[in-house]
Formats: structure tokens, C-alpha cells, sequence
């Protein structure tokens, strides 16, 4: 029997990604109280940097498969692996078994890693089963699907399911939830007025749904909604919306930080 | 025609200020999608079908040579010739040999985006031989000396009443109290006028949807009958086709005709499919006295075999730039080349050079959009990232994108110095923004914080935060 089955709580090592790092931490506590309301023992990996996909997306292919080792060399003891992300996730599932496909050494622990990796919403509905009970959020939320985990990794019903089981929180499905909101890494860099137009109509569509609360499961592409929701607020005088991971609503601890981009 | 593809982003700002563009852009994004959502939903074969598509084309890929060679053999059977051009600058000289021979003064044309490629127009033109573009699009652009804007919809980019100014001007000698204001008005008069246009014409060149092997015909579809006209009526017919347009079978090409219009126009077929095999036959009441085929490679024999092969089994129906949030934006000329969107962001650096096409496969967020709706599965994002890499090698990214990128991965492999440097960075910037919770403006963001908020951060990062909370010994 393999170790996973003869443990009770399988053992997960959780993958923050560094914009949850650096810009929202409550979203790693929050991702960590989900997984352990799922049965599972979470445990933080030391020395968590980057998964590498900035310079995978840009062609740096030496950097981004030093990073990918790195990462895959913290990452490999563990029964799975879960990321709030599913950018970051699609990178480790995904992108590091192509990376890394001529290493001899290291193409087999990549691919061992890709198949314990999970975006945290597929991880809880799909693997774990979890219902989530005694949570309340009242008001209209609307929800973005972003890029990578719609379509690299299938994300789509398994976050729309778990926040079925939050009381108070009607969903209202966002016209173009499926069409990116322009953040693409570097790409909002790069390009910022094709990125901006693209966020605006993004930002248009989710004020006409008339939802208080945005919500997604990747934090470049809620800073970026965010950001523009706010300033569009600030200099056109449309309303305000939360925004916020779907995780802080899936455990109950919205409470516990102002949304993105809002002061406490 | 010049290549402005290094100029993408001026070129990008030039289609978001502009008005026209962005009001037809509105309704390209809504219009083409759903049409093709409705006829992909009618039909429960169609992933299926896809695979098919897929195979037939990897399968002719691998063995283009031999199907290219049979294609000949069977179009001289048929009593028509086979030119074979390497560079756009053979494939112009062939097609005018071709009209001086036959004493040509006007040709007509169907809609080829080969001859975009080869910058025929203007060498017809220069040559005293005029070109008379009869797909309506086609038409429209031509009357404002302008380059298409898509590949299956070219003047995609225009609306009803600016088409209707560029009429009352190019058609001065009628009515000008005219009623224009019904699309159908505007087709009617452009046929009206094309018409005469098909009769004085020597020449009739078309494009191909497909080469077929086994026949030695070419395909091709169009909506407006315009193609039929053109290649009946004059005495000679030449088809304009790039070599990876081959199709082993008649089958083969039925079977790759059933994505293709659902794809590009959520139609189930165009509206005219015609085959054309040889010229006019002795029992034949209609037909050009001559049938050429000029096969073009123009860089793409040297695809085979890379791993931008895969771009090769595109069969042009556009999906991916009707699907394209950033073609969306900022319309296909700013691609600044023959082929815009995401298939031209990977075919214009095969064909012309990447230096020549640096921010193209950069002009993308790799939402995957592309990839999930092209009838040929074809790995759109994955070749422009094989692209980046390339530019990446040659350093030919700016030299700020490079060394941000290059301090991050230094820093990213040094966990320790990374920690203590994100720590105080995340510190000083969440003390900054502690009252308004976001930047209004942020120096080494400029581009962003021009018209977003940056969201402050929390000010301590989860690692730190997890480390103290463990060690206080709370779970969280």
C-alpha cells in the first residue's frame, strides 16, 4: 500500500505563489484552512520562491527550468501539492514536464510533482469532496474564470460548486466570464493600453451584472480587475466592488482583510 | 508589402483610438463567436472531426514532397501547369508572364491572401495591368488603397456608413441622391459594377482552400459567387496556393470542409464550394483556356520539420483572431503584416524573419483562447513561446524587460535573500499604501498605474506570517 493510503490525512504541501506571498497572505491562510477543512495536513514549503513562469513566458527557458528544479525538489516528498493559482498551477502541472522533457534526471520527478499538483478549488472539490458548511457572504457575487485554469487545467464548475455551500451568496454568472481580463504576466507590462482596453470591458461587464462581490482564483488577474474597478470608481464615480480570492469567501475569513486594493 | 509588425504597440494605439474601428470590432467579437458557438453545438461530431482534420494534415505534412509531386502529375494530365516559386518575388514574375503573354490588361481577382503575401496588386499595377479585387471586402479595400484587416473578412475593420462614404466617392459617376443606408444597397451596386469588370477581364486569379493530389484540383469557397466569375469567364485561370495547402483525397478534403466553415463563419458549408480541375475541356460550354497553379513555399519548407511545423496544417478560417481578446482590441492591422491575430502571430516571424516580427508573439496573454476553438488544434501559444525563446537566445527583447526578468530569476533561485528583500520590499510598500489600499501611481508601473490602481500589499508576506504562527504554535 502506498503511503498516501495507509495515512489518514494525506500530507499537503502548499504552494502560496508569490503574488499570494508578497501582495495577500490571508489568501494562503485562508488557502490552508480550506485544505484542512478538507481532511488534509498542510504544511508550507521553506524557501518558496517563484514557480518560474515569468521566465517561462518569456523565452527565458534556462532560468525558468532552474526555478522549475527548485521547486519540483521542494515539492516532491509531498502526497499533493496545491496552489491558490491556477496560472501557477498550469505552470508546475502542465508546463514543467515539457520544460524539463529532455532531462534525463529530472523529467520523471517533474512529471511525479505535475501529477500531484492541484488548483486549490479542483483539489477541494475534486479530490477531497469538500462541502463547505457554516460559511456565510450575503449579497450577489460574480465570478472570473481565469485563462489558465479554465483552460490548461479544467477549473470552471469545481469553485462554482464549492461556493454553492456559502449562505447569503447568490451567484450571477458574468457575461464573458471565460474571456481574459488582460493581465498575462509580462504581457501588462509590455502592452498597457491593449491590456487596459481589455480590463475596461471587463470591468464594464462585471458592473452590469450588478454583483457586490468579484471573485477568482488568481491573484494577477484580480489585482488587475481590481485596480481597474477602483479607478474607475475613483475617476468615473461607478460603484465600488469587492474584490477578493475565492478562497477568503470559501473559508469564511473575508472578514479578516480589506478587499484588494481597499484600505483597512 | 513593408512589414510595420515592430511596430505593434504604436501600431496597436493607433487601432484603440480609432473610433471606426473599435465600434466594428464591437460587433466582430460578439458576432463571429456566437455563430460558430451555435454551429459547434449543432453538430456533436465536431471535436471529433477536428482530430480527423488534424491527421490528414500532419499526415500530407510528413510526406509533402510525394503529395506535391502527384498534385503536379495530375494537374498536366488535366492540360494545366504546375509553377513552382520559392520567393514572392518568382511567384509575381510567373503570374506576370503569365498576363503579358495573354496580352492582359485587366485581371480579376477572388480573394488570396497569397497575393497579399506577394505584393501582387502593386506589381500588376506597376506593369500597367490592372487588378480588379471581386470579393466584396476585397473590393472595399481596394478602394481605399488599404491591406485586409482579417483574413476572412477584410475590411472587418470598417463599418456600414464609412464603406458607404468610400462608395459615394469611388462611384462618383451615379446617382448621388442613391439611397445607401441598406447593406444590401451597397452590395447590389458593387455587383453592378463588377459585373462589366468579369467580362473585359484576360485573366482570373484565385486562391485555393485546398490542392487535392488525387485529382489535381483546386478548392475554393466563397459566399458571394465572385470566385466562379473569375476564374470562368477569362481566358486563363491561375491559382494562387502555398505548397501545405494540399489534401491527399477528395475525401480529405470533404472531410476537412466540415470544420472549416463552422469554424470561420459558423456557417455549414460557404455558399459556393467550387472544384476546379484542368481548363475547359472540348465537350465544356464554359472555362478558362488555361489552368496554372503557382505554388508558393516562401519559407515554409523550412517549417518542416521544427517545431513550428504545426502552423503549417492552418487552413485559414480565422477562428482564432475572431476569438482573440487582443485582435479584439486592436484590429489585424496592427499585426502590421499579411496575417494578423494569433495565427499571424506565429506564421509572420516563420515567413518574413522573428526580428522582422519581435512584439507578435509577445502580443499575447496566453489565455488559450486560440488554441481551444482552431479546427486544426494547432498549438498557437506554445509556438509563440517557442518564438519568445528564439528572441530570447538572439536578445532581441528590450534590454529593461531583459534584466528585470534576469533579476527576478537570480533572486527567485536565492530563497534566503529573496525572503529578507521581499519582507522589507512588502513592508515599505504596505506602509505606503496602508490609507488608500492601492497606488495611484507607481514609477516602475507606470504603464499600469496610468489608468488602474496597484493594489498595496498586505504588508507582511505569508511566509514570514506562517513561520511566527507555527512557531507561536497556532495551527493558522
Amino acid at each position: 500500500m502506498s503511503e498516501t493510503q495507509t495515512r489518514a490525512r494525506p500530507r499537503v504541501g502548499l504552494f502560496a505563489t508569490c503574488l499570494v506571498d508578497l501582495f495577500r497572505p490571508s489568501v494562503g491562510f485562508a488557502a490552508a484552512k480550506l485544505i484542512e477543512d478538507a481532511g488534509c495536513d498542510v504544511e508550507v514549503p521553506e524557501g518558496q520562491t517563484c514557480c518560474g513562469q515569468p521566465a517561462f513566458n518569456s523565452g527565458d527557458n534556462a532560468d525558468a527550468a532552474e526555478l522549475a528544479r527548485r521547486a519540483i525538489a521542494m515539492l516532491e516528498g509531498y502526497d499533493y501539492v496545491v496552489v491558490p493559482s491556477g496560472s501557477c498551477g498550469g505552470m508546475i502541472r502542465e508546463h514543467y514536464p515539457e520544460l524539463l522533457a529532455g532531462d534525463r534526471e529530472w523529467a520523471p520527478r517533474a512529471r511525479h510533482v505535475a501529477a500531484r499538483t492541484w488548483e486549490l478549488t479542483a483539489f477541494l472539490h475534486e479530490v477531497r469532496g469538500l462541502r463547505v458548511e457554516g460559511v456565510r457572504h450575503d449579497g450577489v457575487v460574480t465570478y472570473h474564470d481565469s485563462c489558465s485554469g479554465l483552460r490548461e487545467l479544467g477549473v470552471k464548475a469545481q469553485p462554482r460548486a464549492l461556493l454553492s455551500g456559502v449562505a447569503g451568496a447568490t451567484l450571477k454568472e458574468l457575461p464573458g466570464a471565460e474571456t481574459c481580463c488582460g493581465f498575462g504576466g509580462t504581457f501588462c507590462v509590455k502592452y498597457p493600453e491593449v491590456s487596459d482596453k481589455m480590463v475596461a470591458e471587463k470591468a464594464a461587464d462585471i458592473l452590469a451584472t450588478g454583483a457586490g462581490t468579484l471573485l477568482a482564483g488568481d491573484m494577477g488577474c484580480l489585482m488587475n480587475m481590481a485596480g481597474k474597478l477602483k479607478r474607475m470608481s475613483m475617476e468615473q464615480g461607478t460603484r465600488a466592488v469587492e474584490v477578493r480570492h475565492v478562497a477568503e469567501v470559501l473559508a469564511g475569513m473575508a472578514k479578516d482583510a480589506p478587499p484588494i486594493g481597499e484600505a483597512g | 508589402m513593408q512589414a510595420t509588425s515592430n511596430a505593434f504597440r504604436a501600431n496597436a494605439r493607433v487601432g484603440l483610438a480609432n473610433p471606426t474601428l473599435q465600434s466594428a470590432l464591437g460587433k466582430m467579437k460578439v458576432g463571429f463567436p456566437t455563430k460558430r458557438a451555435e454551429a459547434v453545438s449543432r453538430l456533436p461530431e465536431f471535436d471529433a472531426l477536428r482530430d480527423q482534420a488534424r491527421d490528414i494534415k500532419n499526415h500530407v505534412l510528413e510526406n509533402l514532397d510525394w503529395y506535391l509531386e502527384r498534385f503536379e502529375r495530375r494537374v498536366t494530365e488535366a492540360g494545366g501547369h504546375v509553377h513552382w516559386a520559392r520567393t514572392p518575388e518568382e511567384a509575381r514574375e510567373i503570374v506576370l508572364g503569365i498576363c503579358r503573354r495573354l496580352g492582359a490588361r485587366t485581371v480579376t481577382k477572388g480573394k488570396s491572401m497569397i497575393a497579399e503575401e506577394i505584393g501582387l496588386n502593386a506589381h500588376l499595377e506597376k506593369h500597367a495591368i490592372e487588378p480588379v479585387e471581386t470579393d466584396l471586402g476585397e473590393y472595399i479595400i481596394q478602394l481605399r488603397n488599404e491591406a485586409p484587416s482579417h483574413i476572412i473578412a477584410p475590411a472587418v475593420h470598417l463599418t456600414k456608413d464609412a464603406i458607404e462614404a468610400d462608395f459615394r466617392r469611388a462611384h462618383s459617376h451615379l446617382d448621388a441622391r442613391r439611397d445607401l443606408t441598406e447593406p444590401q444597397s451597397l452590395v447590389a451596386e458593387a455587383r453592378g459594377i463588377l459585373r462589366k469588370r468579369y467580362f473585359e477581364a484576360d485573366v482570373g486569379i484565385t486562391g485555393a482552400n485546398f490542392l487535392v493530389a488525387e485529382t489535381g484540383s483546386s478548392v475554393i469557397v466563397t459566399n458571394e459567387g465572385n470566385g466562379d466569375l473569375t476564374q470562368l469567364l477569362p481566358k486563363a485561370h491561375v491559382v494562387l496556393a502555398s505548397l501545405e495547402k494540399i489534401v491527399p483525397t477528395l475525401e480529405d478534403a470533404s472531410a476537412i470542409l466540415r470544420v472549416l466553415a463552422r469554424s470561420a463563419t459558423g456557417q455549414e458549408m460557404s455558399v459556393y464550394t467550387t472544384f476546379s480541375t484542368g481548363p475547359k475541356r472540348a465537350a465544356d460550354l464554359d472555362g478558362p483556356g488555361e489552368y496554372h497553379v503557382v505554388l508558393l513555399d516562401n519559407g515554409r519548407s523550412a517549417l518542416l520539420g521544427t517545431e513550428f511545423q504545426d502552423i503549417l496544417r492552418c487552413i485559414r478560417c480565422g477562428a482564432c483572431m475572431n476569438h482573440c481578446p487582443v485582435y479584439g482590441a486592436v484590429g489585424g492591422h496592427a499585426y502590421g503584416w499579411v496575417y494578423p491575430g494569433p495565427m499571424g502571430a506565429v506564421l509572420t516571424p516563420s515567413l518574413i524573419g522573428v526580428e522582422n516580427a519581435r512584439p507578435l508573439p509577445n502580443a499575447s496573454t496566453f489565455c488559450g483562447k486560440c488554441e481551444s476553438v482552431c479546427p486544426m488544434r494547432i498549438p498557437l501559444p506554445k509556438m509563440m513561446r517557442h518564438y519568445r525563446a528564439r528572441e530570447w537566445e538572439r536578445k532581441l527583447g528590450t534590454r529593461v524587460s531583459r534584466l528585470a526578468l534576469g533579476a527576478w530569476a537570480w533572486a527567485a533561485r536565492r530563497p534566503a535573500l529573496y525572503r529578507f528583500a521581499a519582507a522589507r520590499a512588502m513592508a515599505t510598500l504596505g506602509w505606503l499604501g496602508r490609507r488608500h489600499g492601492s497606488f495611484f501611481n507607481l514609477p516602475l508601473a507606470s504603464g499600469w498605474t496610468a489608468t488602474r490602481e496597484f493594489p498595496a500589499p498586505q504588508g507582511r508576506t505569508f511566509q514570514d506570517l506562517w513561520r511566527q504562527r507555527r512557531r507561536a504554535g497556532g495551527g493558522r
